[in-house]
């Protein structure tokens, strides 16, 4: 069987060197239209993948209506929380694990005064923040709720900030200045960039440049330090007339939470957040009927469009892009292996069987396919440097040519031409021995 | 031409037929809409932002450590005034945005304090007395903000200055019989004065979501006073640019250390502001028009060759028509017009397919309805594309020598 294997190819090889051309074409078609959906594929994986599948069916993202119908978008409430329900919500403590969010951004000062001083995006968060979405750690740890409670001064920096101000010494126990407030280094996360930054969605940070810092919410506040990502005050005016007021206000800013074990976890938590907005209607805050929600990592995901459209388009047209190659492929297989009827007429007539007809044939369309995909991957490794015309850059870097790719696109190069093979094969395979003969 | 023999001829290879009117609907259809894509992104990013762009450049400071409100105003107007001498700079202001920029604040503008819905949504840009002669714009009616009207803002104060200006565009949504002129409009903050009307000033994004305020822009007399700093706009004199640039870097710096700029978008020239603010339409843009080329290609390619294929099955044929007295031409013809009628059958499924594709692509990624022009247009050049394709296999047909009926294939 392999023997025979091994001569349909060498059959297929010489058929296909005797139109070059025609081969050319086709070969030059299927990569064409390999490489173009390789490369937008490999965008959409990087933008459409889960960034946490080890925990994303657990962590949740609860929002609640605080400032009524006439303000919703579509009846959706907003997609943060104002200061008083956040605070609110991590009191009440009622998930496993809970925390509260905003992007802030700090300035270091080199020791060295001949450095300039640059600025580091980060976030203020409570310390459940590392467990809960599972922050590797290359020295140290996260911050203790003891410390939440005590408004302690700690930071966790990231290795690459480690690296650059202690040069990737262990730098746990050390002091640190950002905007001129001293803070006590407690663990140095290893590198962790989730993308899409399923939890900051709501400032656009989605495929931001990876944070370098983080510090406790309650210092945070402690400090004043201004939120470094979105305000939404919706149209409801009630927006402060300074920091108070506007703490006090209903202002949207900080993305809240929360980790939940099983669906009977999430029910409760969800009865939760009903009976709270009810509380703050019987209190007079709310004068509408409790408008909350629940989202996991995915949905929250979906919700906010992590995919960008751009992203989208580029594969739908890529995809169009390989049906047409491959409609292309079939027609010019079809001309090959028709124009030779009466080889394969001679071949039936000889005892050939129709399966051999196929097995030849479709031995012939592998190896086409096996060309076309090595120049597909040729092609998009060519196009991967492109990508960044087409993406934003954030976006454009994610994609990546890896084996699993490489090994895609050959798999459907083969695939796509031996399917596409089948017609023309059939064709041939329905050749009559005697009409042939005859006719010649 | 005869059409009844051709119909009968393609009857027999209706698989060919059919892959070829196939490729060539499908080829419409993608090659319609990215042809309709490109002129959409190109159209946008040659849209105007009624700044003096070659003379500008802008700057991103933000202060180091804490700093109050009080003191980062004194250094702003520090650094306006040193930017202001140095060499090659006309004048210099200050804003918490510009044109292009790709977010900032945006905020509606209501017509009463009671009214919920907002008649529109504006860009709010800080503005200083100098700021209109700094970019360059024009003031079409009304007066500019005097320097006793321009005030400090902080993070959390409330937005309520007495005087604006609006752009023209803003003026008409808001007025759209009469002059806006003297007339009050409501800000988050409260009410405000409408003192002059900017004739062009576009808004600070440009993408799809902010397209429904895109001219419209509230201009306030208020200077950000805030520790994370302000953005300086300078303008330059003629052909200064790039030495004012240096220089504007190097005074400031001299002066006050404490700033951060960033590495990559401290300081850019307005060329390179627009440039990334239409980066990805560009590249949308080049991206359809390459891949529009290679479909094109390849469907010719796959025309030449099937129809390749066929000349050489049926030379015994066109070998006797010739034999029967059929001239050059005629054989030249039958091919044309084989292929002229696959090429028509395709090009009507293609038009139908492109408009289905064109309503899918509106209804999830919000694009604008094809213009029948462009169906129009991609039908002639798929027609024309496929003339051209069989012209050298039909040529090669109307060769073939009435001998060819004498011999055996």
């Amino acid at each position: 069987m392999s023997g025979m294997f091994a001569h349909n190819l060498r059959l297929g090889a010489r058929s296909l060197r005797k139109n070059p051309v025609l081969t050319a074409l086709m070969v030059m078609a299927i990569g064409f239209g390999v490489a173009a959906s390789m490369i937008t594929y490999a965008v959409f994986r990087a933008v459409s993948g889960d960034p946490i599948p080890q925990k994303s069916s657990r962590l949740f993202v609860p929002m609640i209506d605080n400032r009524g119908p006439q303000y919703n978008n579509a009846g959706e409430p907003p997609d943060a929380l104002n200061y008083t329900d956040a605070v609110a919500l991590m009191k009440a403590h009622q998930a496993k694990r809970q925390t509260v969010l905003f992007a802030v951004r700090l300035s270091v000062m080199p020791e060295d005064a001949q450095k300039a001083p640059f600025k580091v995006p980060g976030y203020a968060a409570t310390g459940d923040f590392f467990p809960m979405f599972d922050v590797p750690f290359q020295y140290g740890s996260g911050w203790s709720a003891a410390d939440d409670e005590a408004h302690a001064p700690v930071i966790v920096i990231s290795r690459s900030l480690n690296q650059k101000l202690f040069g990737g010494a262990n730098s746990v126990g050390r002091e640190i200045v950002l905007d001129d407030q001293q803070y006590r280094i407690v663990g140095v996360a290893d590198q962790w960039d989730p993308k899409p930054r399923f939890f900051d969605m709501f400032s656009g940070n989605a495929y931001s440049e990876p944070s370098q810092v983080y510090v406790p919410f309650n210092r945070a506040m402690d400090l004043k330090i201004e939120t470094a990502g979105n305000n939404n005050c919706g149209g409801g005016g009630k927006r402060g007339d300074d920091r108070e007021g506007w703490l006090h206000g209903q202002c949207v800013w900080i993305s809240p939470w929360v980790e939940l074990d099983g669906a009977a976890d999430v029910a409760r938590y969800r009865q939760f957040l009903t009976s709270y907005a009810d509380d703050q209607r019987r209190a007079g805050r709310f004068n509408w009927a409790p408008n909350v929600r629940l989202r996991d990592v995915l949905s929250w995901l979906g919700y906010k469009h992590a995919v960008p459209p751009e992203s989208r388009i580029a594969l739908v047209v890529a995809v169009g892009f390989f049906v047409i190659c491959l409609v292309n492929t079939i027609g010019l297989l079809l001309a090959k292996f028709m124009r030779r009827s009466s080889e394969i007429g001679v071949r039936r007539a000889l005892g050939a069987s129709r399966g051999d007809i196929y097995r030849q044939f479709l031995a012939e369309a592998g190896m086409v396919g096996l060309a076309g995909g090595l120049l597909g991957v040729v092609l998009t490794g060519v196009g991967m440097l492109g990508v960044g015309l087409v993406f934003a850059p954030e976006i454009a870097h994610l994609a990546r040519l890896d084996v699993s790719l490489v090994s895609l696109a050959l798999l459907v190069a083969i695939a796509a031409t031996v399917l596409a093979a089948f017609y023309p094969t059939w064709r041939a395979a329905q050749v009559q021995p005697a009409w042939q003969l005859k006719s010649n | 031409m005869e059409i009844k023999p051709i119909l009968a001829a393609l009857r027999q290879h209706k698989a060919g037929t059919i892959l070829i009117a196939m490729q060539i609907a499908l080829t419409l259809a993608i090659v319609c809409n990215a042809l309709f894509i490109i002129q959409q992104r190109v159209a946008h990013l040659s849209e105007p932002t009624g700044i003096d762009e070659p003379n500008i450049f802008v700057i991103q400071n933000e202060w180091v450590g804490k700093v109050t409100s009080a003191e980062a105003d004194a250094k702003l107007r520090t650094d306006l005034d040193v930017l202001r001498r140095v060499p090659g700079v006309q004048d210099a202001t200050t804003s918490n945005s510009y044109p292009l920029r790709g977010g900032g604040w945006d905020d509606g503008v209501r017509l009463s304090a009671e009214q919920i819905e907002d008649t529109s949504d504006a860009t709010i840009y800080f503005a200083d007395e100098r700021f209109l002669d700094t970019l360059g714009l024009k003031l079409a009616a009304g007066r500019n903000f005097r320097a006793d009207e321009i005030q400090p803002m902080s993070t959390r104060d409330r937005l309520a200055p007495p005087v604006i200006m609006v752009t023209r565009a803003l003026a008409d949504k808001l007025f759209p019989n009469g002059s806006a002129l003297g007339k009050t409009v409501y800000l988050v903050g409260g009410p405000a004065t409408i003192v002059g009307v900017v004739d062009l000033l576009q808004a600070q994004s440009v993408a799809r979501w902010a397209s429904n305020f895109a001219y419209r822009s509230v201009i306030v007399p208020r200077r950000m006073a805030i520790a994370e700093g302000a953005f300086y706009i300078v303008r330059t004199q003629p052909g200064q640019l790039e030495p004012a640039m240096r220089a504007a870097r190097k005074a400031l710096f001299a002066d006050n250390p404490r700033r951060v700029w960033d590495e990559r978008e401290g300081i850019l020239s307005f060329a390179e502001v627009r440039s990334a603010a239409y980066e990805s339409d560009r590249g949308m843009a080049v991206l359809m028009g390459i891949i529009s080329l290679v479909l094109l290609a390849i469907t010719a390619a796959g025309i030449v060759g099937l129809t390749s294929f066929w000349v050489g099955q049926r030379r015994r044929q066109i070998g006797v028509r010739r034999a029967l007295g059929a001239t050059r031409g005629d054989i030249l013809g039958y091919f044309m017009t084989e292929n002229l009628l696959i090429s028509v059958g395709g090009a009507v499924a293609g038009a139908l397919l492109a408009i289905a594709m064109n309503l899918w692509l509106v209804t999830r990624f919000e694009m604008h309805r094809l213009s029948l022009l462009y169906v129009l247009a991609g039908v002639l050049l798929l027609l024309l594309l496929g003339q051209g394709a069989v012209l050298a296999p039909a040529i090669r047909a109307s060769k073939v020598s009435p001998v060819e009926a004498t011999r055996s294939v």
